[in-house]
């Protein structure tokens, strides 16, 4: 059992879900609200991941975290390191291939919620801000909660993006989804088997946890 | 309270802007008053009742409430939500489904110590005759129950205006007769101005203390309900109120003084035809109820009064009362009136059958400020 493969995909998703609910909630509750002209371009973009092979992301991410692209390049200037090759690295892959699995549940979940809820809190006294904290994120949480889930159990199983962008450097890069390959690729099939079954308990428990969160709610809309 | 100090609490609205919403509404409502806006759907009521909440944004015009200027487009004064204090209750209610009614009621309670808002709001909820649910959520509420946790979250914040929007439209027959009678006495304790949006005339007239007709964002008319139904200000009007019986005739002078010839008949009018110079073409209007069916064979006092003779092209048995239509061969316009079924039967009317009628000359309404468009009569 690799334990460092296993800890460095519970710090990578973890630390995917936590940058993600921030960005996802501002993402997806914009999305939701505002109408712009470039609206549709947008959820396009977010919605890419979904449909972009995993490697076709990597090999893009690999080139714009090089030293010679702007991107790398400026981190390089601003940090002394590169990006590929690295657990930041494919930190921020993981978080551009897990937007679509963060944004679309919360967006939904905003979109759900009836205009005039958002109304009568104003009416009510309360800001838009106190709205936020009191009317709409208890309205949204199961939306919330899946986005979460889908995120954190996505990132554990993602493969090809964190190989073309980190490589496999055990305690940096290697996840366990990698190191399961490479133990097949070395013909160790029990150490696979074992970690494998890990990964599948890890997941489910994650699931697990989370949609029961999501389900204890004793309202219903109507 | 004094005039100027009923004219500071007032609620005052002038609204313009050409579009998306057309609007061109000009109204007030003073404290204890309840003024209804009715008119057909679409006609700008809900615009109108979210622009004073502070959720819509005309493009010219001026709120004021209780002696602050809320709207201001001249000046770029527009007050948001939270600061006018409006206690609105939404169509369907708009309750947060995640909260239970006491916890509904206490949104709107910010403004107290927290200690004192469960108190407050199981007060609230009591004052609506809610007393022992306030633990439920709203899904767990039937439809009267939900508009009475509205009400009370709309009134715990104190408003200054109170603002109804169909509020008696998702509930049944039974609930909703309740619910106008608990509006009513409640009305006795709460002094500020209430507006209510609604398309049930019936409502509006049991209800409301004045009723303004809306239509496309224009405010036709505001008066009590009664002069309304019997004193509308245009053809429109009373086609907004689901009048019939508008016509035009022709100022004349005749052998007995000034008359309203219509068709071959000279028509005696008890108010407002002195001032209009004879020629002059005008609108009127007569009430259902201002219209006496000559009886058979046995002539009444009544008949002397503006006689005219048509023919019986319509009659509705609704229960107890029977609609009757007449044409006239002078005009496309039926002249519609009511009467008890019993008396219809008595009377013999029936369809293709020549009657007489009088048109009480107290009853007709001259219209001479609407524009009269067709050149024999309709309008409608």
């Amino acid at each position: 059992m690799d334990w460092t493969a296993l800890s460095v995909s519970l710090r990578l998703a973890g630390l995917t879900c936590l940058l993600l609910l921030p960005l996802g909630l501002w993402l997806g509750r914009t999305l939701a609200l505002s109408r712009f002209r470039g609206k549709p371009l947008c959820e396009a973009l977010v919605a890419l991941p979904l449909v972009m092979p995993p490697t076709v992301l990597g090999f893009y991410l690999m080139q714009a975290f090089g030293v010679e692209s702007p991107l790398g390049g400026l981190w390089q200037s601003l940090t002394g390191g590169g990006l590929n090759f690295t657990f930041t690295g494919i930190l921020l892959a993981s978080l551009l291939a897990n937007l679509p699995f963060a944004v679309q549940p919360i967006q939904r979940a905003f979109e759900s919620i009836p205009p005039n809820l958002r109304e009568a809190a104003w009416c009510s006294g309360l800001s838009p801000g106190r709205t936020l904290l009191r009317i709409e994120l208890p309205l949204v949480w199961p939306g919330l909660v899946s986005a979460l889930a889908l995120t954190f159990a996505h990132t554990l199983g993602e493969f090809g993006v964190i190989l073309m962008v980190g490589g496999a450097i055990d305690g940096e890069t290697r996840t366990l989804a990698i190191a399961i390959y490479d133990r097949v690729q070395a013909f160790d099939e029990s150490g696979a088997a074992i970690m494998s079954a890990m990964l599948l308990l890890v997941s489910f428990l994650t699931i697990g946890v989370v949609y029961g969160l999501a389900g204890r709610r004793r309202w219903r809309r109507g | 309270m004094a005039e100027r100090d009923l004219r500071q609490a007032r609620l005052s609205v002038q609204l313009q802007q050409a579009g998306p919403i057309p609007l061109a509404a000009d109204f007030h409502c003073e404290p204890g008053e309840l003024l209804a806006l009715v008119g057909p759907s679409g006609g700008g009521k809900t615009t109108l009742l979210r622009a004073i909440a502070g959720l819509y944004r005309p493009a010219g015009g001026v709120i004021r409430c209780a002696g602050e200027t809320w709207f201001d487009a001249a000046a770029g004064r527009s007050l948001r939500p939270q600061q006018r204090r409006v206690g609105l209750v939404f169509q369907d209610y708009a309750l947060f489904p995640h909260l239970d009614a006491r916890a509904n009621v206490m949104v709107a309670l910010d403004h107290l110590p927290a200690a004192e808002r469960g108190q407050a709001a199981e007060r609230w909820l009591a004052r609506v005759r809610l007393d022992g649910l306030a633990g439920r959520l709203p899904s767990e509420l039937s439809g009267g129950q939900r508009q009475r946790v509205a009400l009370a979250r709309a009134l715990a914040r104190r408003p200054r205006v109170l603002l109804l929007d169909e509020p008696f439209s998702a509930v049944d027959q039974v609930t909703r007769r309740r619910l106008q009678r608990e509006l009513a006495l409640l009305r006795e304790e709460i002094h500020i101005p209430i507006v209510l949006v609604t398309h049930d005339l019936d409502e509006a007239a049991a209800l409301a203390d004045r009723l303004c007709v809306l239509h496309a964002g224009r405010s036709l008319q505001q008066a009590p309900a009664e002069q309304l139904f019997r004193r509308p200000a245009s053809p429109e009007v009373a086609r907004l109120l689901d009048r019939h019986n508008v016509f035009t005739g022709r100022v004349v002078e005749g052998d007995e003084g000034r008359r309203l010839q219509w068709g071959p008949w000279q028509l005696e009018v008890a108010e407002g035809l002195a001032p209009l110079a004879p020629g002059k073409r005008v609108s009127w209007y007569l009430p259902p109820s201002d219209v006496v069916l000559h009886r058979r064979g046995r002539p009444s006092r009544g008949e002397r009064e503006n006689p005219v003779q048509g023919r019986v092209v319509e009659m509705a048995v609704l229960g107890g009362i029977t609609s009757v239509a007449l044409a006239f061969d002078h005009c496309d316009d039926t002249l519609r009136f009511e009467l008890p079924t019993h008396a219809a039967r008595r009377n013999g009317l029936a369809r293709g059958e020549a009657v007489g009628v009088s048109l009480l000359a107290a009853g007709i309404h001259l219209m001479p400020d609407a524009p009269v468009t067709h050149p024999e009569s309709p309008h409608r």
